[in-house]
């Protein structure tokens, strides 16, 4: 060691426990600072969500108010479990999320790839910068530009089709166009996520490393395989998570596109929800739903931190 | 094995492709909003048109947008001060100080952004009709703090952890109160910090549907359910909702750009950076 970094680990070493005194704080302090967000949050996040885990309890509709809200033990969780509509649902959703997760993170590797290797520099950030488009759309109006684009008559998707030879296909009016047309308008939105995390994870392998590697070998493949993956992982899982709180969340695009139609053919859990508690009205049913669908999330979320938080716990 | 110069164009193509396939969308809703109904309704699909801004005149007189514009900027604006007035103090706390139960108060802020907003709608609007709270901005303002609060805490959190702590040490020993080094030192110099978080917020707010569908009527509409409400009757006005739209998506995209560094971490709550 140094003289000079010696004398800088002395300093270091008297600094410390100074430093540890000064920064003391009254009991007190950091609730003064914390409270206001707590408080709010509790509020507004916690309070409604134990108030939608007691109506789940209760028989409530709000067409037979007149009746009023007794309890009714878990009748509405029984009749929840019990109701084919349901499951159906949640598996369309897994459907959904098993349909368009692959697709994503295929395309999102292979953009990242692209956006990663030297090379045409403009473009590159012009294709980069592009990307923020999509997640930046509102989901509402994605699903408002659904509709036109996959318009059996105008929609410019039938167009495209045709110069493959194709007839044209009336998207939103059958039940596997529409699934189709929410799925294409989700990988439109998303697979650009999926894309800027490869592209992070992509640019954390160490230059010195990647390039060792590039002379070792020439096939891509193997750099990807050998090199690479390591730093996707974290990502890849991150954006599995991620994206199936998302999948459950799904709501915005879906309904201003199709309302869960045609029939019930694209009525993701979330459509599903809101139809029971706001078309039926049917408020005990629909919270005993929500709160299963609470505990799903709370399990993903759990998972989420488990992974990636561990160096705070 | 490719020559090398055929592997050079691929990637160029690649790469416009890309571009194509991110933009395509965008593009098709701003030609869309300056076509002429007819040409909208045209088969196929007409790509070189006429350029009308009839349907930006119509959306500006029709008070029914201006309106719900209004009512997204009221709603949008007042949530962002409101989690970043809330929120950074909180931040700080999370940043500087240990105490008792810190991870779990953490991951709670976290796990709010897993959190279906239909859990929270069905509660919300029936504790918001009891109260009188239906159509108003407030109910609003509050219920998006729910995904906001957490994400200007994580990010000013992140933010603040970067600002050296003997910064803090000099001015305490000046005799500055705790709350005074908030205020003159976290949050001056995690401005920047401070601002994408903000501009997350506001970006989050700005496309909200769901809560907004739910729990206004006529007054406080948004902008994304007041072009949703276009999709009704029998002849759609395409040409109306897709300059809606594009007044809709135009300012939150251009924010986007400006935080386009951060749209990851701001999308995972910074678990990839």
């Amino acid at each position: 060691m140094s003289v000079e970094g010696q004398a800088l680990a002395q300093e270091a070493a008297r600094a410390r426990p100074a430093r540890r005194r000064r920064l003391e704080h009254g009991r007190w302090t950091p609730l003064f600072f914390l409270a206001p967000a707590v408080v709010t949050l509790l509020a507004i996040g916690l309070y409604p969500m134990l108030f939608a885990l007691v109506t789940s309890f209760r028989r409530y509709n709000l067409t037979r108010a007149r009746e009023g809200f007794p309890f009714v033990g878990f009748e509405n969780y029984g009749r929840v479990l019990s109701d084919q509509t349901f499951w159906d649902t949640l598996l369309l959703t897994g459907r959904f999320f098993l349909t368009v997760m692959p697709i994503q993170v295929a395309l999102g590797l292979l953009i990242a790839l692209m956006l990663h290797r030297p090379g045409w520099g403009f473009m590159r950030s012009l294709a980069r910068v592009s990307l923020v488009v999509p997640l930046a759309t509102t989901y509402a109006v994605v699903g408002l530009l659904g509709n036109l684009i996959f318009n059996r008559n105008f929609g410019v998707a039938n167009q495209f089709l045709s110069w493959f030879g194709f007839a044209p296909f009336d998207w939103l009016g059958n039940p596997s166009g529409a699934f189709a047309a929410i799925v294409i308008m989700d990988v439109w939105q998303w697979t650009p996520f999926c894309a800027l995390i490869f592209l992070s994870g992509l640019s954390m392998v160490p230059i010195d490393i990647e390039e060792a590697a590039r002379l070792e070998t020439k096939s891509h493949w193997a750099l990807l395989r050998h090199v690479q993956l390591p730093y996707l992982l974290p990502g890849l899982t991150a954006m599995l998570i991620l994206r199936s709180a998302d999948v459950l969340k799904l709501f915005d695009m879906i309904f201003t596109m199709t309302r869960g139609g045609p029939g019930t053919a694209t009525e993701l859990i979330s459509i599903y929800i809101q139809r029971v508690g706001f078309r039926v009205f049917d408020l005990g049913a629909a919270s005993a739903q929500a709160m299963l669908l609470l505990l799903f999330t709370i399990l993903l979320s759990r998972l989420y931190i488990r992974i990636f938080y561990r160096e705070i716990e | 094995m490719v020559s090398r110069p055929a592997a050079r164009f691929a990637h160029l193509a690649g790469l416009v492709l890309v571009f194509a396939f991110a933009m395509f969308p965008f593009y098709w809703m701003v030609s869309s909003s300056f076509k002429d109904q007819g040409d909208l309704l045209a088969s196929p699909p007409m790509w070189l048109f006429e350029p009308t801004i009839k349907h930006y005149a119509e959306i500006w007189a029709d008070q029914k947008v201006t309106a719900a514009i209004v009512n997204s900027l009221i709603v949008a604006v007042s949530t962002t001060a409101l989690a970043v007035l809330l929120g950074t103090p909180a931040a700080y706390a999370l940043a500087r100080f240990e105490f008792r139960g810190k991870s779990d108060l953490w991951f709670w802020f976290i796990s709010n952004r897993m959190i279906s907003p239909i859990v929270l709608a069905l509660p919300v609007y029936l504790l918001a009709q009891s109260l009188g709270l239906l159509d108003t901005h407030l109910v609003l303002i509050l219920i998006y703090l729910t995904f906001n609060l957490p994400i200007v805490v994580w990010i000013c959190t992140d933010q603040f952890r970067s600002i050296p702590p003997e910064l803090e040490q000099a001015a305490r020993l000046e005799g500055a109160k705790q709350f005074d080094v908030f205020w003159r030192i976290y949050l001056p110099l995690g401005l920047p910090g401070v601002a994408v978080s903000a501009i997350f917020s506001f970006i989050f707010s700005w496309n909200e549907l769901l809560y907004a569908l739910v729990l206004t009527r006529r007054n406080v509409q948004t902008a994304p359910v007041a072009a949703t409400s276009f999709m009704s009757g029998y002849e759609l006005p395409w040409g109306k909702i897709m300059a809606t739209g594009t007044v809709i998506v135009l300012p939150v995209t251009i924010f986007a750009l400006i935080v386009s560094r951060h749209m990851i971490r701001g999308l995972t709550m910074g678990a990839t950076k």
